[in-house]
């Protein structure tokens, strides 16, 4: 063997780099493809696309498409719309999660726990298609449960939920806490198993209660995580559930209003208007200022907590 | 009051109130299942109900008998979900075995160039336009393997900090010794060491396959490469459709093809599989989430 005389301290041979980088070419050509010919097709966004001359081809327009977006009212429900779901998702979402954890660990029986988590993570699984089914077995205006069975049995009067705007901030949260809570009730879970159990023993031998365990160990303990958890959220508020907004609204005009958000703008834009200009001046803000807010929230979590920033 | 009897209601509240949570999420499903199992005329009568008057079989029996479609759209989430699977899989570990190899030159900037995806995107317009027309995958079955879910930078990084994590230098230094090829080394050493991480991702790649819509979505327009889940969101915007057209004020006798029954019967089906497998590898799933959560 060639290798034998020589000193192996953690060192490959040309050879062997070789292979190894050999590996990695399905996945650079797929990562090429896939992400990075699409960032640079966002100059589409200052473009006059044209399907014969295709993204490099066509014809420059300068900001043409951007003034056009930013001139309707669009830009503003759209933006409005995306930032403010995202606030109320993370705010409830993180509350209701941190708060289903410290019950989940404050059960005794193990195997409660257990089949607890396994209920609560079901919605998770499931795709938004089939979510908008379960959603529209409840809200259909003339054989859903609610208006059938619920509202029926108040004696009110049935109501048409999906051409009435106002219930509908209130249903996207609601569906959205329902599919994810599980999912981040059980990271929370985790960090709080993980904490030193000779707190809660020094807890119970000064004499706390479960509340006071609750808030002087469980929930410090929790911190790093929950910053961690909000701040990535936050990182991501300029991006939507296409699904939630799109499929579960079922794509009701009347609700575009409170429904609309940059994600179901850009593919109505692409597919149904035919409005591609618009359709990728709006792709191109949520790219720019999506990178600009991660990398903000990175940089805070860096300051708070190196081990838990993304870079 | 003493301590113990103190714990025991707090038990019982704790219990209480997971208990209702759990139901909150579970009785939806069972709405759904038993929607499926309902008799039409009293599903249109009086809507979708837990204590149907009229149980039936018939929508079972309709995609039995006639669900051609249907038995396709199955087989083609069943086969895109295991080519799409360990296509992933093959290409995750492939990438993320030599960046854990931490003697290989030049490793972070390729981690970096995989990295720096996770931040920056360009959206739905290029990608479709660049699938579209240079890559002519509309209308072909790989519109459903390939965009977006073929490999993911998070899942690369993953993998790689467990192997980083899990496998000992040492053990790869004496497969060397040994003469073994670094290919050898991953498939015969390494990967057989990465057994639950390896399941683990499994089960999260083909859930992405299994739920995925949006390809279908965006780059099918051919109803014979739907996947269950394209079939599913076919029959919702008809709905929509049919509402549209028939007006707001419309509220009842629009005729609906699909039935009702029918549709609910093969939204069960499709979630089946994941209902079935799920609790078995409960343990994987979560700890996906755990391992993947925090910084996904």
């Amino acid at each position: 063997m060639k290798s034998k005389g020589k000193k192996r301290t953690g060192k490959v041979h040309k050879k062997q780099a070789l292979v190894l980088y050999s590996m990695m070419v399905p996945g650079i050509l797929y990562l090429l493809i896939n992400n990075y010919i699409p960032m640079l097709g966002l100059s589409i966004a200052f473009k006059k696309y044209d399907y014969s001359k295709g993204i490099f081809g066509s014809e420059w327009v300068g900001l043409k498409n951007f003034t056009y977006l930013f001139k309707s009212q669009d830009a503003f429900i759209i933006t409005r719309n995306t930032i403010c779901y995202n606030l109320a998702f993370i705010i409830l979402g993180t509350t209701l999660a941190v708060v289903v954890a410290i019950m989940l660990n404050e059960l005794k029986s193990a195997m409660s726990k257990k089949v607890y988590q396994t209920l609560i993570l079901i919605p998770y699984l499931i795709s938004m298609v089939v979510v908008s089914y379960i959603v529209y077995a409840f809200l259909s205006a003339d054989s859903g449960f609610i208006n059938n069975t619920i509202l029926k049995a108040f004696g009110i009067k049935r109501i048409s939920w999906y051409t009435t705007p106002k219930y509908w901030p209130f249903i996207l949260v609601f569906v959205h806490l329902w599919k994810s809570f599980g999912y981040n009730s059980i990271i929370y879970y985790a960090t709080v198993i993980g904490i030193d159990s000779s707190l809660y023993e020094a807890a119970v031998v000064d004499g706390a209660t479960r509340l006071q365990r609750i808030f002087h160990v469980t929930l410090p303990g929790l911190k790093s995580t929950i910053i961690t958890m909000v701040l990535l959220s936050i990182g991501k508020i300029f991006y939507s559930d296409f699904g939630l907004f799109y499929q579960v609204p079922m794509d009701s005009g009347l609700l575009s209003n409170v429904t609309q958000t940059i994600d179901t703008y850009v593919y109505k834009g692409l597919t149904q208007l035919n409005d591609v200009g618009r359709a990728s001046a709006a792709g191109f803000y949520q790219s720019i200022v999506g990178f600009i807010v991660v990398l903000t929230a990175n940089m805070i979590v860096r300051k708070l907590d190196k081990d838990n920033a993304l870079f | 009051m003493n301590i113990v009897e103190n714990n025991k209601k707090e038990q019982i509240l704790l219990h209480t109130i997971l208990t209702l949570l759990a139901l909150i999420c579970v009785l939806p499903f069972l709405l759904m299942v038993i929607s499926s199992f309902t008799n039409e005329g009293t599903l249109m009568r009086n809507g979708y109900s837990f204590f149907p008057e009229q149980w039936s079989l018939e929508s079972y029996r309709y995609i039995i008998q006639r669900g051609s479609t249907i038995f396709r759209g199955y087989l083609i989430t069943i086969g895109v979900t295991v080519i799409g699977t360990t296509l992933n899989l093959l290409m995750t570990t492939l990438f993320a075995y030599p960046l854990s190899r931490k003697e290989l030159p030049g490793r972070n900037i390729i981690a970096f160039f995989a990295f720096f995806t996770m931040l920056f995107n360009g959206g739905l317009v290029p990608s479709y336009i660049m699938w579209t027309q240079y890559f002519h995958i509309k209308n072909t079955i790989w519109a459903l393997i390939v965009p977006s879910l073929l490999m993911n930078a998070f899942y690369v990084i993953m993998m790689r900090s467990y192997f980083t994590s899990n496998i000992p230098d040492a053990l790869v230094e004496a497969a060397r010794i040994d003469g073994a090829g670094e290919y050898t080394i991953l498939f015969k050493v390494v990967m057989p060491l990465s057994g639950p991480m390896l399941a683990t991702l499994a089960l999260m790649v083909g859930l992405g396959y299994w739920n995925d819509w949006l390809n279908g979505l965006y780059y099918l327009t051919d109803s014979s490469l739907f996947s269950i889940q394209n079939i599913l969101n076919r029959m919702i915007q008809d709905i929509q459709f049919l509402q549209s057209a028939a007006g707001a004020t419309a509220d009842f006798g629009v005729a609906e093809i699909p039935s009702v029954g029918i549709r609910m019967a093969i939204a069960v089906i499709g979630i089946l599989p994941i209902l079935c497998i799920y609790p078995f590898f409960q343990k994987f799933f979560v700890k996906g989430i755990v391992v993947g959560g925090v910084k996904g």
